[in-house]
């Protein structure tokens, strides 16, 4: 049974507050900037970038929830093209393909064609190990863990690095349902 | 968990009666059963310590969603009852009045529960629940200094 073609993220696009996308490029821009010079290390920036992304994620979750509603996706196919279509467009003002399913249904690739994040950005030579948007990474990862889907995602291919696209590995690791929290005690 | 006192939620349901606010009591619980909320305007009994009511309302909620997606009529059969099942899948009632109260009841797929005990004479309560997820959205999610998995402590001024 194909799954149900979910809603377009255009009509809540329209809805949301919105900023100016030059600054949202710049502030980010700055961030990395600044974790660059704090950190040092590419490694530490790529682990922090995704960390700050883990955090975002987990609360952005929910107003994605609540703004969009969605119901709840069946599986990760839906679960996968409800980020690329609803989720990015919601938040980034983009969307994303969705290709390159393996044959369980729990690893696919989520391609960008545009990316906000990275306008007028190039990567020093000094910085090549550096995943920039890894954020997102982060973003995604945070809150399919709060809908008791732990995953990881992997960037692929990124732009600033000479590939032609971004692309976005995620993975399903397992679904965790969710279970009775107090012991059954007194 | 603490009653704190401070500035209210009206949730402005559409009200079936003249008067403004015919709610009981409101709870908020998330996933791992933590009460991040609980206020009441009007509770005259009062059998349990607060800790023990949080359980207790925790408790039924999930009973309840565990029976009533093995009751589901219209889906295959997923399991036994009582074994765990995703935030959000197998259906999940909204609902339910006694002669006394009625309480209503929404879930969101992150596991957030919201829960409103009212008056039993009250119409569908899910547009209000909505309305209610989306300020805990706006005021609670969007606060940098809150710490997702605890009780909600700030004043939440609704203008």
């Amino acid at each position: 049974m194909a799954p149900v073609a979910p809603r377009s993220g255009d009509a809540i696009f329209a809805n949301v507050e919105r900023v100016n996308a030059e600054l949202f490029t710049l502030t980010y821009g700055a961030i990395v900037r600044q974790l660059l010079t704090d950190l040092e290390e590419v490694e530490e920036v790529n682990k922090q970038l995704d960390q700050m992304g883990y955090n975002i994620g987990i609360r952005l979750i929910d107003e994605f929830l609540a703004k969009s509603n969605v119901s709840s996706c069946v599986d990760f196919r839906e679960t996968a093209e409800v980020i690329a279509k609803v989720g990015l467009k919601m938040f980034l003002g983009v969307t994303a393909s969705v290709t390159n399913w393996d044959a369980d249904g729990t690893c696919c690739s989520l391609i960008l064609e545009d990316n906000p994040l990275v306008d007028f950005v190039e990567l020093p030579d000094t910085c090549q190990g550096l995943y920039y948007c890894n954020i997102l990474s982060g973003v995604i990862r945070g809150a399919l863990e709060m809908v008791s889907m732990k995953t990881e995602v992997t960037w692929v291919r990124d732009m600033l690095r000479g590939d032609d696209a971004f692309e976005l590995q995620v993975k399903l690791l397992k679904q965790v349902p969710e279970e009775y929290p107090y012991k059954d005690d007194e | 968990m603490q009653f704190f006192g401070g500035s209210e939620i009206s949730p402005s349901p559409p009200a079936p009666t003249a008067a403004g606010n015919n709610g009981n009591m409101i709870y908020v619980f998330n996933r791992n059963g933590v009460c991040l909320l609980y206020r009441e305007w009007n509770r005259p009994l009062r059998t349990l310590n607060a800790q023990q009511d949080h359980k207790l309302m925790f408790g039924l909620l999930f009973s309840l969603k565990s029976l009533t997606a093995k009751m589901d009529p219209t889906s295959v059969d997923k399991g036994n009852l009582g074994v765990p099942q995703l935030p959000g899948q197998g259906c999940s009632f909204h609902s339910f009045r006694t002669n006394t109260y009625k309480l209503s009841f929404m879930e969101s797929p992150s596991g957030i529960k919201i829960i409103l005990v009212t008056h039993p004479r009250t119409g569908d309560l899910r547009e209000a629940l909505k309305f209610i997820y989306n300020l805990y959205v706006e005021y609670v999610m969007k606060n940098p200094l809150y710490t997702p998995g605890t009780p909600i402590r700030f004043k939440l001024q609704i203008a």
